[in-house]
């Protein structure tokens, strides 16, 4: 096929290849193999077809968005079927179809029950978030928004730990709810502007042209704001986090901090900063205390969990906390730093939750009085284990760092207190993972059970190395995404620019 | 040869009443034919006369289409808006029939005058729907009433049933009382009980005090058919006690012809302070609705509750301006029709003999013991909650954003913050039937043809409307002209 074809319908065959393989896959007989190497086939194909992207992406162009697909979806209301992404959202494309493939394998034997339906979810899951990272339609991009909650939620609920169904529910609820506030924004913006078109909206705003707009724009930016900061999830909306993380299924889970609260990030930078300057710009200070809070207290509560993925699960509300103080720090650095967190995150939080889940496989526990001493039994998963941990913690040459260093450079340059309250929230993270790895991995074995518990097997490995690996290319050369991510934020930022050229260049 | 003054009818009068004709032929061939044949295994055929006859009226009914007009002395007018009742409610009709063919077996009922009652309630419902005259909108309310009041009583051997035809008789008598009230008063204030005169006369100049009187009448007595607060006591008793099927039906077909009145009452005859009545009903329903599911234990219950809530959402849409009201709350209808009359079809085969498994605990485990149901069920479920992908999301979202291009912001919100609630009590459901150990482990027998049959054409309804919605709306909007002149 022309390349110059498959730039127009790259993004609408990735965002369905997931979908199609789930329709297939309920034609398929209930033979477990089976179902679970197709879900395989099709998420590798997934992944494969999304490279493309970043192959074909015009770095040095100045467009806001490539890859654009533009139709006509429903003549009344105009809801358009717009797709198109930028180096930020391409990346996150990238992520999403990097970790499905990994989860599959890491569910391998994990699922027992319904293993037919728990593919399927996890596919149609697949299409949705890249739905929502490629959708440039405000409609299109709820649409996706809200098709995310339902695969999530039945995830949890069906395949999920003790309390689960509880945890699906509030999951569902609370996610739902304030997504209604986002839906109300948006129609009252087509209400005004006559398009759900980003771009058009946008332009709309920028020019003036939207009727009792001033009244209205701090609902406007409140009513998406708080859709997205429940996602995140910022503080204090996070409550609903640690329980949909202990509860999940370890895919779900990884899907779930790899990408999902991304979603809520990803939604800042594109609809608040991106539809709503002047709101942002005044609302920033409370947001990045907010923030700060979260970082903050997202680790010292992680300190104390006695559960594993509980600590996990607020480690990543420590580390969202840092993708939000990088973007209302409102600088080319801290932009560029928060969306790197974002993929960083995804790739070792990823890699936290898949590592957790293989323990629990062995144990069935995630209590960390239940470990001790692992590293003597399980030298591989140590081994592992410690590579993920340095890397969630920032150290130098592996991907957190990169990301963190950039936030934190733009936090200065926004306001110094911030940055220095945010880089505390570095010495936090390597306190609460390097004591929690230390009563895992160190010591004599504590329980005599341990001794004989079986190391890593080849299709675990399978499943970290990639992660693993990543992490360290994205530590080393993280020009690599970083030339792509950017102009884009460049694009962002250009309605901020008399802040942005204070503060000079990264 | 004149009647009073008025010429004969012609053909294309005659014409313009085809679908009400078709019907209460068939309706009667089944009364003739029930009593010839008293052998069970026959009753099988006149289920099939019964889905004949409604699917002849669809055909009639966009036959009618090329004969657009006023007929039978101005009484009842073709036009697109008629059409797209007319259609619906025979597309209703005929799902019903489906569902109940092996229903009516399960639960050891005679069918012969069950499939006739439906057919010439569905009679009425369409009169309704192209009815431009008051006195004739009343007699169309009582054939479609009188029928339905029948039908709800027809599981003979539960009490439950029996008490919910009773009220639901006595009830409805009352309402349609207020109905006719109102339209003496309107013939007071007015001088004509014609829509479009009325109409004219209301937008003329000075609006008599007795129009307004006669407006609220009017409204108490078809707000208390669609169930609307505050007239909804009975719904929760009625729908419990009558056959699932027949619930299907009744919260769907006479309510999408009462809303066919109300349109045309509000949008073409110009109601006075119609705004400020829908209003408190709208939120009225919409919030009592949705707390009365939320501590419902009976599905049915919970489904009636659910049905409450659904007329305010749409009783939103009657308050916009008539541009973005029609089509949406025309759309509405639709999409409600879908998701419901298949929820129902579902609820019906769950039940089981006697309709005895209808409480959530019955539910628990459907998703391992019935996958295809439940994935069906589920599937309308997230249509009633208004998610993506499904009817009932472009439905609340046409009318919330009719209803915001109206500025009607406070009732925007409550409908937003009620339809957040609602997903609590839709999501108990599928909760159960997915997450819980099944008390019973045994598979539910097999999906019988007939339901089935009825299960996909509402979930292909359901997702199409999802999906491509843009057809559907299209063609709604086209009888805003028909109405507002």
């Amino acid at each position: 096929m022309n390349m110059t074809d498959l730039d127009g319908s790259i993004l609408s065959l990735v965002t369905f290849i997931p979908l199609a393989g789930a329709l297939l896959l309920l034609l398929f007989p209930r033979r477990d193999r089976d179902i679970k190497v197709f879900a395989l086939v099709v998420s590798l194909l997934t992944f494969v077809a999304s490279l493309h992207l970043p192959a074909h992406f015009q770095r040095g162009q100045a467009a806001a968005f490539q890859f654009e697909h533009d139709n006509i979806w429903i003549s009344s209301p105009n809801i358009h079927y717009h797709m198109g992404v930028d180096g930020i959202s391409m990346w996150l494309i990238v992520l999403t179809t990097f970790l499905t493939p990994l989860c599959v394998l890491i569910s391998w034997n994990s699922i027992h029950e319904r293993v037919k339906e728990f593919f399927i979810l996890l596919l149609v899951l697949e299409t949705a978030l890249i739905g929502v990272f490629t959708s440039l339609d405000l409609f299109l991009f709820y649409f996706f928004w809200e098709a995310t909650l339902i695969p999530m939620a039945l995830l949890i609920g069906m395949y999920g730990h003790g309390r689960r169904v509880y945890a699906a529910i509030k999951f569902f609820l609370y996610t739902m709810i304030a997504s209604m506030f986002m839906l109300a924004a948006i129609l009252w913006l087509y209400a005004r502007v006559g398009s759900f078109d980003f771009v058009t909206v946008q332009n709309a705003i920028r020019d003036g042209q939207v009727q009792d707009f001033s009244g209205a724009a701090i609902w406007l930016f409140l009513g998406f704001f708080i859709a997205f900061a429940v996602k995140v999830p910022l503080f204090p909306f996070h409550t609903w986090l640690p329980d949909a993380h202990v509860e999940a299924p370890t895919a779900g889970s990884v899907l779930l901090a790899g990408v999902l609260l991304k979603m809520g990030t990803y939604g800042m930078l594109r609809f608040n900063l991106g539809l709503f300057p002047d709101q942002a710009r005044h609302n920033a200070p409370w947001i990045m205390i907010l923030a700060l809070i979260g970082i903050i207290y997202g680790a010292l509560v992680a300190m104390v969990q006695p559960n594993l993925k509980k600590l996990i699960a607020y480690s990543s509300i420590s580390h969202l906390g840092f993708v939000v103080l990088g973007i209302f720090s409102f600088t080319q650095a801290g932009l560029d730093g928060a969306t790197y967190v974002m993929l960083a995150h995804g790739v070792s939080t990823g890699g936290l939750f898949m590592l957790a889940g293989i323990i629990y496989e062995r144990k069935h526990t995630y209590d960390i009085a239940e470990f001790g001493g692992l590293a003597t039994p399980m030298p591989r998963y140590a081994t592992f284990f410690l590579f993920i941990v340095l890397a969630s913690v920032g150290l130098p040459l592996l991907n957190g760092f990169v990301g963190e260093f950039l936030v934190l450079s733009g936090a200065f340059q926004a306001r110094a207190v911030y940055g220095v309250l945010g880089a505390t929230g570095v010495i936090w993270s390597a306190c609460y993972l390097l004591w929690m790895y230390q009563r895992v991995f160190f010591g004599k074995v504590t329980h005599p059970e341990n001794q004989s518990i079986p190391d890593m097997n080849l299709r675990e490995r399978a499943a970290l190395w990639p992660a693993a690996a990543m992490a360290l290319v994205m530590g080393v050369a993280p020009l690599l995404w970083l030339n792509a991510i950017d102009p884009s934020v460049k694009n962002v930022l250009a309605p901020f620019a008399q802040l942005a050229s204070k503060v000079g260049g990264r | 040869m004149n009647i009073a003054g008025h010429p004969l009818p012609q053909l294309v009068d005659y014409i313009r009443i085809l679908p009400e004709i078709v019907l209460s032929v068939f309706g009667m061939i089944i009364m003739l034919l029930d009593p010839i044949m008293d052998d069970r295994a026959n009753q099988k055929i006149l289920g099939i006369i019964a889905l004949i006859g409604s699917l002849a009226a669809i055909a009639a009914s966009i036959y009618q289409a090329q004969f657009p007009g006023l007929g039978f002395w101005e009484m009842v007018r073709v036009d697109s808006f008629s059409i797209f009742f007319h259609v619906l409610i025979a597309a209703i009709t005929a799902v019903v029939i489906l569902t109940s063919y092996e229903y009516m077996e399960v639960q050891q009922i005679r069918a012969g005058e069950y499939y006739a009652l439906i057919l010439l309630g569905a009679v009425g419902m369409s009169l309704m729907s192209s009815a431009v005259e008051l006195v004739l909108i009343f007699v169309a309310l009582e054939i479609s009433s009188i029928s339905t009041y029948v039908l709800a009583g027809f599981r003979r051997r539960a009490a439950i049933s029996s008490e919910s035809s009773v009220k639901y008789f006595l009830l409805g008598s009352f309402a349609t009382a207020f109905f006719l009230y109102g339209v003496a008063l309107m013939f007071g204030a007015t001088g004509s009980t014609n829509i479009t005169v009325i109409g004219d006369v209301l937008s003329s100049g000075d609006i008599p005090v007795l129009a307004y009187v006669g407006i609220a009448l009017i409204f108490v007595g078809l707000g208390f058919k669609v169930a609307a607060a505050p007239f909804h006591i009975w719904t929760p008793d009625v729908y419990e006690g009558a056959p699932s099927p027949i619930v299907g039906f009744m919260s769907t077909a006479p309510k999408a012809a009462v809303f066919a009145v109300l349109l045309r009452i509000v949008f073409e005859a110009h109601a006075p302070g119609h705004v400020w009545l829908i209003w408190v009903m709208a939120a009225l329903s919409m919030t009592l609705g949705n707390i009365g599911a939320l501590v419902q234990d009976n599905v049915k219950r919970l489904l009636a509750y659910s049905s409450i809530a659904h007329a305010g959402y749409l009783l939103v849409a009657f308050a916009a301006l008539p541009h973005d009201g029609i089509p949406s709350a025309m759309f509405y209808t639709a999409s409600y029709a879908a998701m419901n009359v298949g929820a129902f079809a579902i609820v019906s085969h769950f039940g089981g003999a006697g309709e005895r498994y209808v409480t959530m605990e019955d539910y628990a485990g459907l998703g391992r013991r019935s996958p295809l149901l439940a994935l069906a069920l589920t599937i309308f479920l997230l249509s009633l909650i208004g998610i993506p992908m499904t009817g009932g999301f472009f439905a609340k979202f046409y009318v919330f954003s009719a209803a915001l291009q109206a500025n009607l912001v406070g009732l925007t919100i409550i409908g937003v913050l009620n339809s957040a609630v609602g997903a609590y009590y839709y999501l108990r459901i599928i909760v159960v039937m997915y997450m819980r150990e099944p008390r019973i482990e045994a598979p539910l027998p097999r999906i019988p043809a007939g339901l089935g049959t009825a299960v996909a054409i509402s979930l292909a309804a359901t997702i199409y409307l999802g999906t491509l919605p843009g057809r559907v709306l299209e063609y709604a909007s086209q009888s805003v002209a028909d109405l507002v002149r």
